[in-house]
């Protein structure tokens, strides 16, 4: 099926134009739905995520309640009609039911569960359009979502990807670039406390692209991380005006 | 507002993860605050900061502006029956923990579920205003209704808002309480969970209660809302006709 790889980077420019450092053009917009406690959509791009979130609310099954913390619950799903081509089958995947873990764990640092113990809260990931980076758009919608909620948290995650394509480190890759590219490595951190919540590493870097890699996606963090806060005081501002 | 000791110099909204510096000159109050060092704190949730001055120190206050609400003990709330059990009510308090109203306690003498029908006195969707007895997040919250003014509803209209927004329907030292109460006639029971009832002289009244209620909900975050509130009632109350514009 892998057709010939294609030319990804020609005289220093990508092939939507970016430079090996630029991030996809980003819209964020908190409080999109109105039964949720709190939401938000996040595009990246060609990207389209929508995040929801319920709680703390009563544990259903009862069992699964924990008497010191709340339990923290993410479904990350992509809708049928998500991706190009074939449609996607409705049923949850192994990859789908995988990234809900990872998209979990890097949020679960970041919220201060013990403050309500025995509740329940759920976080729905919802992928409407998918051209690359679905799980940090995720996880970057995610947590504005559980902010507006009103859920207490250390700070906000923001996530991005970086990667290796022909042999150039880049930002935010797209869909072409992380099939065809060398190197993909998502990472979500908590950049006020300079902390790393997320780090995955799909593909071959030397330790010296490693360290350079790393320090371009928490470049890139930061810029999403002021987008995020701007969007957030945003919806409070206009309120009042 | 009232008079105050503290003026607010500048109100800002803070977001999660935004740092708070602390100096010897300053002090630092709210409940959304998780201290990383001795003089750094991060604000945890979306809240309004206020920069107050009192006399020669500074104070930074943290407000948060949404979030469930958590139960407190002593705490007044109103709530909805949502099961009957055979000696309890489970309440819905609009927080993560149902609570439990004791049928002894609701009658104030013991209660025998063998000789008396608990559904005679609340049925499903009975409202009560009751105090919060007992809680310690470890069983569920425990009501009582032994008290003036607590105990079953029979009249009146129910609204909700956002729990975190209940200080600024009080305001500091009553003050919104009281001008609401001065300005539309209405009876206000106020519930620490965010339900307010209300019981009104006419349905004009009423409705501009609501409105009013609203519209505190909506900008509780700007400054000066008590006057912009009385302001509002009254030109509400002018497009009605039930008072003549008075320049």
């Amino acid at each position: 099926m892998k057709r010939e790889k294609p030319q990804l980077i020609i005289n220093g420019r990508r092939l939507d134009g970016r430079a090996p450092q630029d991030l996809r053009p980003i819209k964020i917009e908190v409080g999109v739905l109105k039964n949720a406690d709190g939401s938000a959509i996040v595009e990246i791009g060609n990207t389209k995520v929508l995040a929801a979130v319920y709680g703390p609310r009563e544990v259903v099954p009862k069992h699964q309640e924990q008497i010191d913390r709340a339990i923290i619950r993410c479904r990350y799903r992509m809708l049928s009609f998500s991706t190009p081509g074939e449609r996607k089958s409705p049923a949850p995947s192994r990859r789908e039911i995988e990234l809900s873990k990872v998209i979990r764990e890097a949020l679960e640092p970041a919220i201060l569960s013990y403050q309500f113990p025995r509740t329940a809260i759920d976080i729905y990931v919802e992928v409407i359009n998918a051209d690359g980076g679905t799980r940090t758009a995720g996880i970057t919608a995610a947590s504005l979502a559980l902010a507006d909620a009103g859920i207490p948290m250390l700070d906000l995650v923001a996530a991005v990807a970086v990667g290796k394509v022909n042999g150039v480190i880049v930002l935010d890759l797209n869909e072409v670039e992380d099939m065809y590219g060398e190197a993909d490595m998502p990472v979500a951190a908590m950049p006020s406390l300079k902390r790393v919540t997320m780090l995955q590493l799909n593909g071959v870097l030397t330790p010296d692209e490693f360290r350079q890699a790393l320090a371009l996606a928490l470049d890139g963090i930061n810029r999403i991380y002021q987008l995020q806060k701007e969007a957030l005081r945003r919806k409070y501002v206009e309120a009042s005006e | 507002m009232l008079p105050n000791a503290s003026t607010v110099i500048k109100r800002t909204i803070a977001v999660p993860g935004d740092v708070i510096v602390v100096d010897k000159d300053t002090d630092v109050e709210g409940s959304n605050l998780y201290k990383i060092d001795e003089n750094r704190y991060v604000v945890t949730s979306i809240s309004i900061q206020d920069l107050e001055q009192e006399g020669e120190k500074k104070k930074i206050r943290v407000i948060g502006l949404k979030g469930r609400y958590i139960p407190k003990e002593g705490d007044t709330v109103i709530g909805i029956v949502s099961d009957v059990s055979v000696t309890y009510w489970v309440i819905d308090i609009r927080s993560p923990y149902p609570a439990i109203l004791n049928a002894s306690d609701y009658l104030g003498r013991p209660f025998n579920p063998a000789t008396e029908n608990i559904r005679k006195f609340l049925e499903i969707g009975d409202v009560i205003i009751a105090k919060i007895a007992q809680f310690d997040r470890t069983r569920p919250p425990l009501l009582s209704v032994q008290d003036k003014g607590y105990g079953k509803v029979t009249e009146g209209l129910l609204i909700e808002i956002e729990p975190s927004k209940v200080g600024r329907v009080i305001g500091k030292k009553r003050s919104m309480l009281n001008m609401l109460i001065e300005e539309t006639k209405c009876d206000f029971v106020v519930g620490a969970n965010g339900r307010i009832l209300l019981k009104c002289p006419n349905s004009e009244l009423e409705y501009i209660a609501i409105l009013a209620i609203k519209k505190i909900e909506e900008e509780a975050h700007t400054l000066g809302l008590t006057e912009r509130i009385r302001e509002f009632i009254l030109s509400e109350k002018v497009k009605r006709g039930l008072i003549k514009y008075e320049a």
